[in-house]
């Protein structure tokens, strides 16, 4: 069941640049925890130890909110696209 | 001028430096500029900034430029009016209007914010400007690149009101319209900013953009005879507004301006899109984003970038949050009218109305004086209130039928009945 991860430029800088990567996780808890085995040290200021999204961090899967998903609760499905983005973010480049 | 330190993380404290970018490397939270304090009050004082233009330029030294502005419009120093009619008819005796419905050059706020974010721009270099807006500041993104010869780029969500696509279009601005809500739109803008150079005021810029915000306090401190109000009611988007108002509070007292002390913030929003009124009430540390449904779209914000440190300063300050009805909102936009002569669009209906709630709720005391924040004009949200207001005839050009027809009017004969206030009618939208 994999989905797409897409990380806004902020976070590449802990990827070597990389933009997307594919990813097995079923949930948003699970894919904070593979990120974190595939780039240690990155998720530390996107997530708690629950999983849960910091305030700073907007998570989209399709374009939606994932809060109105049912946020951590949230089963993603097979082929979803995941949008990690600080809250405002932008620049810098 | 050059004050600015750089610019702080609000959550790290961890110092950046001056570029187009809005979040904190480590902690990826938002960034606010930095001054210099000790440096600015060896040089200001009220007799200086009195001296110069009555425009928000004369708090440059509090402003987040590096030089003199390059493009520098008279903006700001709206009226600060005594609402005393508008006080006795909701039961408040000290009440004032700070008046941004006759903002220039497009008569909303957002001509403080842009002002200063299009500076910025030039300052850092950027050639096309841009934005994610509900109206108002597409409207003063494009009059004011305009003036400055920039390019600009406005994104809105495609429902908006008429007035306000034209207002935008007229000025020569590339008009996108989205197909989806604010937050839609915001979301889309943020990824852009990532991709193109462009100057997103309020994205890669916001911390520049927020800044202007200020000028509104340093103002009604300002023109209350440098002090400070016991409260102020400031109605709430993306929740920027109201937290600057009471950082340039907090400013004027710490560079000795004027007297320190406690000003109770009061946010304000539509009952269709009010997360963060409702997190204040809750008192819940986080923002449960909302899909919005008001006729306040200047204020249909469902997931606010602000929004948690407006409610911090709103709880901090000992202040509260109302949300109101679209009825209700059009009641406050024709009491504001009929009793001051100002005509403020759906956002200043949302103010005027939530102060009454707050009022009757006893959150706000009648003898506090108290400033209401009006932030853009009537002519901009006519359809909200079509068909509102006095009464109205149809004659023929003819004497009797004057006579008959309006001085027969029951009505007519009597008293000026501007000071009536409609009930509230409570829940609903």
């Amino acid at each position: 069941m994999p989905v797409t991860v897409r990380l806004g430029s902020p976070f590449r800088r802990q990827t070597n640049g990389q933009e997307t990567l594919e990813c097995a996780a079923s949930n948003l808890p699970q894919l904070f925890l593979e990120l974190e085995s595939r780039f240690p040290g990155l998720t530390k200021n996107l997530c708690n130890e629950r999983g849960e999204p910091r305030p700073f961090l907007n998570v989209y899967v399709n374009d939606e909110d994932i809060r109105f998903l049912g946020g951590t609760g949230y089963n993603f499905s097979d082929g979803d696209e995941v949008l990690l983005i600080p809250s405002i973010a932008g620049g810098s480049r | 001028m050059g004050k600015l330190l750089g610019l702080s993380c609000r959550e790290c404290g961890r110092l950046a430096p001056v570029e187009g970018t809005s979040y904190c490397e480590e902690c990826f939270a938002p960034l606010e500029p930095a001054y210099d304090y000790e440096a600015v009050r060896a040089e200001v004082s009220r007799e200086l900034w009195a001296s110069r233009p009555a425009d928000i330029w004369r708090y440059r030294e509090l402003l987040p430029l590096l030089g003199p502005p390059e493009a520098a419009l008279p903006v700001g120093f709206t009226p600060l009016l005594p609402a005393r009619k508008l006080g006795r008819v909701l039961g408040h005796r000290v009440l004032f209007i700070k008046n941004d419905a006759v903002n220039y050059p497009t008569l909303s706020f957002k001509d403080r914010v842009v002002a200063v974010a299009l500076n910025k721009a030039i300052e850092l270099g950027y050639d096309t400007i841009a934005c994610s807006s509900t109206g108002n500041l597409a409207n003063s993104v494009a009059a004011q690149a305009a003036f400055a010869g920039l390019k600009a780029v406005v994104f809105v969500p495609a429902e908006l009101e008429e007035a306000k696509l034209v207002n935008t279009r007229i000025y020569g601005a590339t008009l996108v319209r989205v197909d989806g809500n604010y937050d839609a739109v915001n979301r889309l803008c943020t990824q852009i900013a990532q991709e193109q150079r462009w100057a997103f005021v309020n994205v890669n810029l916001r911390p520049y953009y927020a800044e202007g915000s200020k000028t509104v306090g340093y103002e009604i401190a300002e023109q209350l005879g440098w002090r400070l109000p016991d409260a102020v009611v400031v109605p709430m988007a993306g929740g920027s507004l109201i937290g600057r108002v009471h950082k340039a509070f907090g400013e004027l007292g710490k560079l000795g301006l004027v007297e320190p002390r406690p000003v109770k913030i009061f946010g304000a929003q539509a009952s269709g899109c009010a997360p963060i009124v409702r997190a204040v009430q809750a008192g819940r540390e986080q923002i449960v984003p909302e899909k919005p449904n008001t006729i306040a779209r200047s204020l249909a914000i469902g997931n606010p970038a602000d929004g948690l440190f407006a409610a911090r300063v709103i709880r901090d300050s000992g202040g509260w949050g109302a949300h109101v009805s679209d009825q209700e909102i059009i009641e406050g936009i024709r009491l504001l009218a009929s009793c001051e002569g100002v005509f403020t669009e759906t956002a200043g209906g949302v103010t005027v109305a939530s102060f009454r709630r707050l009022l009757e709720e006893g959150r706000i005391q009648p003898d506090e004086t108290t400033v209401l924040c009006i932030t853009g004009n009537g002519l901009k949200t006519i359809d909200a209130v079509c068909g509102v207001g006095g009464e109205e005839f149809l004659i023929a050009p003819k004497l009797a039928e004057f006579k008959r027809v309006v001085l027969g009017a029951t009505r007519f004969q009597q008293p000026v009945a501007f000071a009536e206030a409609a009930p509230i009618v409570s829940g609903g939208r």
